[in-house]
């Protein structure tokens, strides 16, 4: 995992390591000030001349200001190391998803997508500056304060040998202890949001049954929950600052004690009282490196969830991946399923499409018709090889759609998904994904096809007018038609709408189809629709079933062999009768 | 109209003087405890100087006779103090450290829910009018900004805040010269936080309005993942992205670069003043300047290596309050945005007229029941203190009814229905006609500009919200399913629903059948909205909750728009026995669904412009019979 990850800083790499030079550097001045400042103390204790005050003075100014040159350098760099990684992060993230197949976007929840594109790599930016900055820092300290504490001190220095283990093992046993309790509740955590979101999206449901007080209640009892373990968790952690200060209280009165003793029964030849100071100095830096190892140990430890997750949308293997000599040219949009089986995971135990045949010429328009989860949409999907086959073919233009390049054979079938979607953004600039080197005369011609010139003209703005998020200044139907406008700006040699025209009116929808016919008549047109008045004039209408073909042809051979047409149709026909005999 | 995403605001006048009112409201015992123990502690963190200084005095007059017997006398007892001085402020930190992990927790969780108790109190208009993911950063982002603040930068400002004055009220003990020298030193440090630190704290709100940004296209971009797919889009849309992922980085490495400079740079103000406090004292005590301060003793090298000590206690406080400033900038943003959110209105409500369990006699007067008869009556208090009560019959009638989302623009014009007990009312229109909005004004989500709407007689806003909603069962366009089983989310239409109530009510949808088909047939647990649920199977579950509520009043938005016209034939024999004996009110762009109404509203711009049967409609060969022949449109 954390190789994987120690791939994003590429470019950061340099400021990474000047930060970890730079730090060292800063180690070592700070871990040897002591040792100037026993000295000056000495010297004043000695009585000795402002001279050599003044010299030791120097000394210890220019020592602070390489130090700060070193901390505020390392600081430069490290900012710029953390924050470039978090950036290269997210853009590996992002570029990753970019590849993804409909199967892998499948596996991953939008939200989850976002959470892990921010919060996530947020959390690692942050543990990444603090590891860069006191992983090396706190142990070297710690080695240096040691080491000095050891040359000067002599036997002062003993205290530490009590005092690291302990400390050590505690501070150990805490994180030990806090990180399962921490990982427990982060997860909890997530529920607890995940139910509120769920409460601000229902707030209808929840008001129209007047359920505010049983909400009340459940989230009261959710948090409640959560409060209980996140305390326990916190309260683990919050017994690292006692202990820490027991060491450090420990080692103050061992070494006034033991230092007193010892430089007064030795009249100051072995110890004097400016390494008295300095061993309080030390022990403070020794037990403040110890301390922070133990914060970085707990952080990440946190992070490491987060690290968790951003790996796994790195390490998401695309499901589709180009072939090795792609075929680049479509010949033509004939479309052949042969012996086709499908299913959405290798682990599901239903086929959502089982055995489909289907042959259909260049220039067709094929009607698919069928009830609720009969495989529609899944059918359709194939074309553009949005998913594999499980078992069979599918060919476009006579070849495999696995042997063509994957921006080829999209480019060359048109897909509007029912979950259809339009981007902030101009209609223009929405327009313009099907292609953004059309002209203003391709898209008025393509808008008069689909119907949609009129409404958009209609705007204030025209083809100016913003889209707001998730396009909710315009209608269902609108909304569909400049869906189709924009697959048709692709020029595609095979246009499916799946649903497509479902909000809009039947006159509407006679009118886009009609012109659709007239005016790319050797386009393959797919067109799965609820109502049969949208498929009734294809050259070749599919009902489907329960994952199968349950029967082809012509609007007038189903309605000779099709039970399942006919009582379709008749519903819609004559609905108001039907509902007379059913009521 | 949803809005964008909120930078941060900076943080009102006032808010961190709220945000410590709640804390002590919550807590008034445990607070003043903690911050007492926070205090002693800090103050006897300060006591060891006095100690050194002694001991290194002691030291000084015993180290030229060697008598470490003579010493220990006077030493063992000042070093027993200084132990007991020690174990007790342990004790102090302890607790103050487990006190504030309770209270931290405690205060964020009551926060959480006092924020959730509100909401479920504020108008639909709230949720309308702000987008979701704003909404939901509340909850995650802004009180995650409290947790630092209230569990480690007000402990930490409190205590260093305490240790320097303590360290400074010493320092005046032993020699007021040296505390100048370190006073000025002190204010180059604070001068240079102001800098940096603003720096550092504008870059951070920044950050995080970069952040929002990144957030937003984002969360567009990958729900339209499939879209970018079907286009080939991926090139285009990682190029924006790279865009906006640039201008995050640059607000977060100078961000940081600012925090990150603070600390090296007042750390070594430290050290520098270290060597200017040590030649400041060698300088007095060589040329023997008159020391002044409150002990009265002269410069001496037991005053000055303990001042040493003092210095670095004094910087490296100050040093950690100004570390705080970027955790508190951050701290009071959120804050002021949680205050924000807190002080909307909530809905308010004050109808009187309330639904009661009923029994009526057969001379037709009603009497209260204690128990649940099935029958229900509106309980009416008068001004003049009698009471009355109302059988509830589902009688509904708009009068001339006006109402704009906005005030500009009225999306209802004199608008009136009357629906009798029992009759199934139906609305068409094109999207935008008003038709959903006259299902809002009914169960008051919104209230009307003018006209009246009464219910069985009784002006709606005369009815207490929750009861009018009660008598009101609506299955809405956007199904939304709650986390739990399929049973759980039934039975929220009527809490003390049986399984077997339930499971009839799902029937009657004609939800049974598949539910059964599922794995775990009605324990299933559903997630994600019954994202592993069809749409249409979504809908048959909500109708089978609004069923189980048993209401008198039924409002169907659309509420079998994905189910296909197939299925909907099946369903359709349940959901007429549904209906029967109930006032319906139907909204469907599907003519099909409502052509057996006994009315039929046609919508436009808000307006009815038709009304009558589906036999008489067709007859006015109008707008309605247009859309019927399919020679209309209807957007």
């Amino acid at each position: 995992m954390l190789k994987r990850l120690a791939k994003c800083i590429r470019e950061f790499k340099l400021p990474t390591i000047l930060t970890l030079i730079f730090i060292v550097g800063e180690a070592i001045i700070e871990t040897s000030i002591p040792f100037i400042t026993a000295n000056l103390v000495n010297q004043i204790k000695a009585g000795a001349g402002m001279d050599e005050i003044i010299k030791n003075g120097i000394i210890l100014a220019v020592m602070a200001c390489v130090s700060l040159a070193c901390g505020g350098i390392a600081g430069l760099t490290c900012a710029k190391a953390s924050a470039g990684f978090a950036k290269n992060l997210r853009h590996d993230i992002f570029a990753r998803i970019q590849t993804y197949s409909f199967e892998n976007i499948d596996k991953f929840s939008s939200a989850s997508l976002v959470t892990r594109l921010t919060t996530d790599v947020t959390n690692v930016q942050m543990s990444f500056m603090m590891l860069i900055r006191t992983a090396i820092r706190s142990p070297l300290m710690l080695l240096f304060s040691v080491i000095m504490a050891y040359i000067m001190g002599g036997a002062l220095s003993t205290a530490f040998v009590v005092v690291i283990p302990v400390l050590g093992f505690g501070l150990y046993m805490v994180g030990r202890k806090a990180m399962p309790a921490f990982r427990r509740v982060f997860k909890k955590y997530d529920q607890l949001n995940e139910s509120i979101e769920e409460n601000v999206r229902g707030i209808r449901v929840v008001k129209g049954f007047s359920r505010e007080e049983y909400e009340k209640d459940k989230f009261g009892s959710a948090a409640e929950n959560i409060r209980k373990d996140f305390t326990r968790a916190e309260r683990i952690v919050a017994l690292n600052t006692p202990l820490m200060n027991l060491c450090m209280y420990f080692n103050t009165v061992f070494v006034l004690f033991i230092g007193a003793k010892l430089v007064i029964q030795n009249g100051g030849t072995t110890i004097d009282i400016g390494q008295i100071s300095a061993m309080l100095t030390y022990g403070m830096q020794i037990l403040m490196s110890l301390m922070m190892l133990s914060m970085i140990y707990v952080m990440l430890t946190m992070s490491t969830e987060s690290a968790k997750r951003i790996c796994e949308v790195l390490e998401e293997a695309p499901a589709l991946q180009n072939p090795e000599n792609p075929v680049m040219t479509v010949a033509d949009g004939s479309i052949d399923f042969e012996n086709v089986s499908f299913k959405y995971s290798s682990k599901a135990k239903k086929f959502a499409l089982a055995d489909i045949n289907l042959h259909i010429r260049s220039g067709q328009t094929v009607g698919i018709i069928g009830g609720t989860g009969s495989s529609k949409s899944s059918l359709v999907q194939l074309i553009p090889r949005l998913y594999d086959v499980t078992k069979g073919a599918v060919r476009v233009g006579g070849k495999d759609v696995r042997e063509y390049d994957l921006d080829i054979l999209r480019g060359a079938v048109a897909m509007v998904l029912q979950k259809n979607l339009l981007f902030s953004g101009t209609i223009n600039e929405n327009l313009r994904w099907g292609n953004a080197d059309a002209t203003d005369e391709e898209i008025r011609h393509a808008c008069r096809l689909a119907q949609a010139d009129e409404f958009i003209n209609s705007f204030p703005d025209g083809y100016e007018t913003k889209i707001e998020q998730g396009g909710t200044n315009v209608s269902g139907g609108q909304k569909q038609r400049l869906c189709i406008v924009r697959a048709l700006l692709k020029k595609p040699k095979i246009l499916i709408l799946d649903d497509s025209t479902s909000a809009v009116d039947t006159k509407t929808d006679a009118l886009i189809r009609r012109g659709l016919k007239t005016y790319i008549p050797e386009t393959t047109k797919i067109i799965i629709a609820q109502r049969v008045a949208s498929v009734e004039d294809a050259d070749l209408i599919i009902v489907m079933d329960n994952g199968r073909i349950a029967d082809a042809g012509t609007h007038a051979e189903l309605l000779e062999k099709s039970e399942i047409y006919k009582e379709v149709f008749t519903q819609q026909t004559k609905g108001g009768e039907n509902d007379g005999e059913n009521a | 109209m949803a809005k964008m995403h909120r930078p941060p605001m900076p943080p009102k006048k006032g808010t961190f003087g709220r945000v410590l009112k709640m804390l002590f409201g919550y807590y008034p015992v445990l607070v003043p405890l903690a911050a007492f123990c926070v205090l002693f502690a800090a103050v006897v963190a300060a006591a060891p100087d006095v100690f050194i200084q002694k001991v290194i005095a002691l030291i000084e007059k015993w180290y030229i006779t060697r008598d470490w017997n003579g010493a220990a006398a006077e030493l063992i007892p000042m070093i027993s103090i200084l132990v007991v001085l020690y174990i007790v402020a342990m004790l102090a930190v302890a607790l103050h450290t487990q006190l504030m992990a309770y209270i931290t927790q405690g205060f964020l969780s009551k926060l959480r829910c006092t924020m959730f108790d509100k909401m479920q109190n504020f108008p639909v208009r709230y949720f309308d009018t702000h987008r979701h993911g704003d909404i939901m950063s509340h909850y995650t982002n802004d009180i995650d900004t409290l947790r630092q603040l209230v569990s480690q930068s007000l402990p930490m400002l409190l205590r260093a805040g305490v240790t320097i004055l303590s360290v400074l009220c010493i320092m005046l003990y032993y020699s007021a010269w040296m505390t100048l020298v370190i006073l000025t030193g002190a204010i180059a440090i604070l001068v240079i936080t102001k800098k940096v630190g603003g720096g550092s704290a504008k870059y951070f709100i920044r950050q995080q309005k970069s952040l929002g940004r990144t957030e937003g296209f984002v969360q567009e971009m990958m729900n339209g993942q499939k879209v970018v797919k079907v286009f080939s889009h991926e090139d285009k849309s990682q190029k924006e992205f790279d865009e906006i992922n640039m201008a995050l980085y640059e607000d977060s490495r100078r961000a940081h670069a600012y925090a990150n400079m603070m600390g090296p740079i007042n750390q070594n103000i430290g050290n520098i003043l270290y060597v200017l406090v040590a030649m400041a004292g060698g300088l007095f005590l060589v040329t023997g300047v008159k020391n002044v301060s409150f002990s009265g003793l002269a410069f001496s090298i037991s005053i000055i290596v303990p001042f040493l000590n003092m210095t670095k206690q004094f910087t490296g406080n100050v040093n950690q309050m100004s570390q705080q400033i970027n955790s508190i900038v951050m701290g009071l943003a959120g804050a002021a945005r949680l205050f924000g959110m807190m002080d909307e209105a909530a809905e308010a409500d004050d109808g009187y007229v309330t639904l009661v369990n009923a029994k009526f006699a057969p001379d037709g007067s009603v009497t209260e029941s204690g128990v649940r008869t099935g029958q229900w009556a509106w309980r009416h208090p008068h001004s003049d203190g009698t009471l009355t009560y109302t059988p509830l019959m589902g009688d509904v009638c708009l009068e001339k009814v006006d109402f704009g989302y906005v005030e500009e623009k009225k999306v209802l014009e004199d608008v009136s229905v009357y629906a009798k007990p029992g009759q199934k009312v139906a609305f068409v229109g094109a999207t935008g006609a008003g038709k959903t909005t006259i299902t809002n004004l009914l169960n008051r989500f919104y209230d009307i500009a003018d006209g009246k709407i009464r219910y069985d007689g009784i002006n709606i806003n005369k009815i207490k919200k929750s009861d009018l909603r009660r008598s009101l069962g609506i299955v809405l366009q956007d199904t939304n399913l709650f986390t739990g089983t399929v049973m759980d989310n039934i039975r929220y239409g009527r809490l003390e629903a049986t399984d077997e109530e339930c499971r009839e009510a799902a029937r009657l949808a004609g939800a049974d059948d598949f539910i059964t088909r599922l794995p775990d047939g009605y324990d299933t647990e559903l997630s994600n909205n019954g994202a592993n649920l069809s749409q249409g199977q979504r809908q048959l579950i909500a109708i089978a909750r609004a069923a189980v509520a048993d209401p008198p009043v039924m409002i169907l938005d659309e509420a079998t728009s994905s189910i296909d016209t197939r299925t909907e034939a099946i369903v359709q024999r349940g959901m007429d026995k549904l209906m029967e004996g109930r006032t319906v009110f139907v909204i469907a762009h599907r003519l099909s669904t409502i052509m057996n109404s006994d009315v039929i509203m046609v919508l436009d711009h808000g307006r009815i412009i038709e009304r009558g049967s589906h036999a008489e409609l067709l007859e006015q060969k109008g707008t309605y019979y247009r859309l019927y022949t399919g020679a209309f449109e209807l957007e």
